[in-house]
């Protein structure tokens, strides 16, 4: 509105007629939009238990939750010494081992690239941890990023130990 | 346009054609004015209208048989190869259609880059072009999630997840998209859904495509402007659509080779096991078309910067009537642009290449190399071309230089002449 014009009821009309479009459109579009986003039973499917007392030293399992892979990686001596000595400034996502593994024996983490989602091969790459086949990222033995186009280290689900042979995901 | 006058002769005709012009459409689409000069690389226009009706067809007797559930899909996929009357024949139609569906588009952009069809007045054509392009990616990735194989379901995984490299709301985004944690039925039936309807959108944005052509109506391999019609035009009908159908039946006769003789040989075999959310095929591949873009995607270390980079390589082609400073159109004219244009053709073919083989050592070496200078070709070549290049000089009309041998326009018309006589 220029300064010389005054502002009339017209104006007034227009700007305010718009205005009401503008929102009943927009919450007309919501449930159209939000209806593609999880649904109820996608998210009633939000844990899942595992019975780890069969995984031994070494040894590593992958369970499904959420659609997702989570490795549960029981690590030997050697491996979490290896995960412990790296110094944080080498780290391209610096995090301490022992916040990425309360109880260092067992690793628990998506099994999902923080690159593009694909899932990591155990036991592969420059650093003994995972290796991603579809770009090339390399994971360490605690699932921290070294190498590659992967911007993070692999993520940590919540979980518990609901005993010492249960794990609750989620 | 020019020939709004036409009347319907019959009287039934007359009377419908006040009320509904088809008719004086009709006779437009006949009597077009079209350069006498066009060669086979203008015939891929009719050619790729054919593509898209031969997927719609065989797309919409597929989803008769075909059932979008995770559990499903894959089975249902099986029969409609070994139960449906015909449905192998009709499902290798439908998928080796959109190789030759792609084929035929990258023929026909790089034709229009080489004779400089996006250029002024033409750049809206161009840019409907590039959207058309983007839709047929977005088509065929989705299609290509469907039979929900080992690589439907990894190839959905990956390009889903270039969302998750937007900052803040990227991890948001990809669940939507989802509508869960990860690539799942949800995902499955939207996919199928937008696979069904961006066909239409292509056709919707077909007709627009050809309806701004028609407005300053066709480039031609020397470029020039030419009077429409004259001496210098034919009708679009019977001599283009003769000459069209000629090079569609000789395209039809490569189609038809792969389909029957080579059904899978652009196929993945892993898209013949099951999609299984726990194990991620060795070496994941995209189709051969998107190679390039994928090459793109892989050279660059940081992941938002690669997803930017890969994006970006497409929508630069947006803005290349803008990039390319230099007013002649044809490369015919143009003898430094006409190298770049081939190195440019090579750069491309080498970044399929190596889109293809694992992304490292000297792969990666050579994808960067080819990076680099896909974008130095548009941002910092086309540019600086069209202002320090010396081109030829133009004739003056079609068939100048063919009736005179020389691009000199007055000696030419003497020696026309003199041969007259």
């Amino acid at each position: 509105m220029s300064d010389q014009k005054k502002v009339n009821r017209r104006d007034f009309i227009y700007t305010a007629s718009t205005v009401v479009g503008v929102v009943g459109v927009g919450a007309a579009a919501w449930p159209l939009i939000d209806q593609m986003n999880p649904d109820a039973s996608v998210k009633a499917l939000a844990t899942t238990e595992v019975d780890i007392s069969l995984v031994k030293p070494g040894q590593s399992i992958t369970v499904l939750w959420r659609g997702k892979p989570v490795f549960i990686k029981r690590r030997t001596e050697n491996e979490i010494s290896e995960a412990k000595s790296v110094s944080l400034n080498e780290l391209k996502h610096p995090e301490k081992d022992e916040d990425r593994a309360a109880n260092p024996e067992w690793l628990v983490m998506l099994g999902v690239c923080t690159h593009l989602g694909c899932v990591p091969l155990a036991d592969k790459g420059d650093y003994n941890g995972w290796f991603c086949p579809c770009h090339g990222s390399h994971y360490d033995t605690s699932g921290r990023i070294r190498k590659g186009p992967a911007p993070t280290n692999l993520e940590i689900p919540r979980y518990e130990f609901v005993n010492s042979n249960t794990i609750k995901i989620g | 346009m020019s020939e709004h006058n036409y009347q319907p002769k019959s009287k039934f005709g007359k009377w419908f054609n006040d009320r509904l012009p088809l008719l004086t459409l009709a006779n437009h689409l006949t009597d077009y004015p079209t350069p006498k000069n066009l060669n086979y690389w203008w015939t891929f226009g009719g050619i790729l209208t054919f593509c898209l009706i031969t997927q719609i067809i065989t797309g919409l007797v597929l989803a008769m048989h075909y059932i979008a559930h995770a559990d499903m899909a894959f089975n249902s996929v099986e029969h409609i190869m070994r139960d449906v009357n015909y449905g192998w024949l009709i499902r290798y139609i439908h998928a080796n259609g959109a190789s030759m569906f792609f084929l035929a588009v990258y023929i026909h952009i790089f034709r229009s880059l080489f004779y400089g069809s996006y250029k002024s007045p033409r750049e809206i054509i161009w840019i409907l072009g590039i959207i058309i392009y983007l839709l047929m990616m977005a088509a065929a990735f989705m299609g290509y999630v469907l039979p929900w194989g080992q690589m439907s379901f990894w190839g959905a995984t990956v390009i889903t997840n270039l969302f998750s490299a937007i900052p803040l709301v990227g991890e948001s985004i990809t669940t939507w998209l989802w509508g869960g944690y990860s690539v799942d039925n949800p995902t499955l039936t939207r996919f199928f859904t937008l696979h069904y309807l961006i066909p239409f959108l292509i056709l919707g944005l077909v007709v627009l495509h050809i309806w701004a052509l028609h407005i300053p109506g066709n480039n031609n391999p020397i470029g020039i402007d030419i009077k429409k019609p004259s001496k210098e035009t034919v009708s679009f009908h019977p001599y283009i659509v003769v000459k069209d159908l000629f090079a569609l039946l000789l395209f039809t006769i490569l189609f038809a080779a792969f389909v029957f003789y080579s059904p899978n040989i652009l196929g993945h075999a892993d898209n013949y096991i099951e999609a299984n959310p726990l194990v991620t095929p060795a070496h994941i591949v995209p189709e051969w078309y998107l190679l390039p873009f994928y090459a793109i995607l892989r050279s660059v270390p940081d992941k938002l910067m690669g997803v930017i980079a890969m994006l970006s390589a497409i929508f630069i082609l947006a803005a290349l009537p803008w990039l390319d400073t230099s007013k002649v159109r044809s490369a015919v004219f143009r003898p430094l642009y006409k190298q770049f244009y081939w190195i440019l053709v090579a750069d491309v073919l080498i970044l399929g290449y190596v889109g293809a083989m694992p992304a490292e050592g000297l792969y990666l070496l050579v994808a960067r190399i080819g990076t680099a200078y896909y974008f130095a070709h548009f941002l910092i070549i086309l540019p600086v071309l069209g202002k320090i290049e010396k081109t030829s000089p133009l004739p003056l009309s079609i068939t100048e230089p063919i009736m005179g041998g020389s691009l000199n326009a007055v000696p030419t018309r003497i020696r026309e002449n003199s041969q007259k006589l």
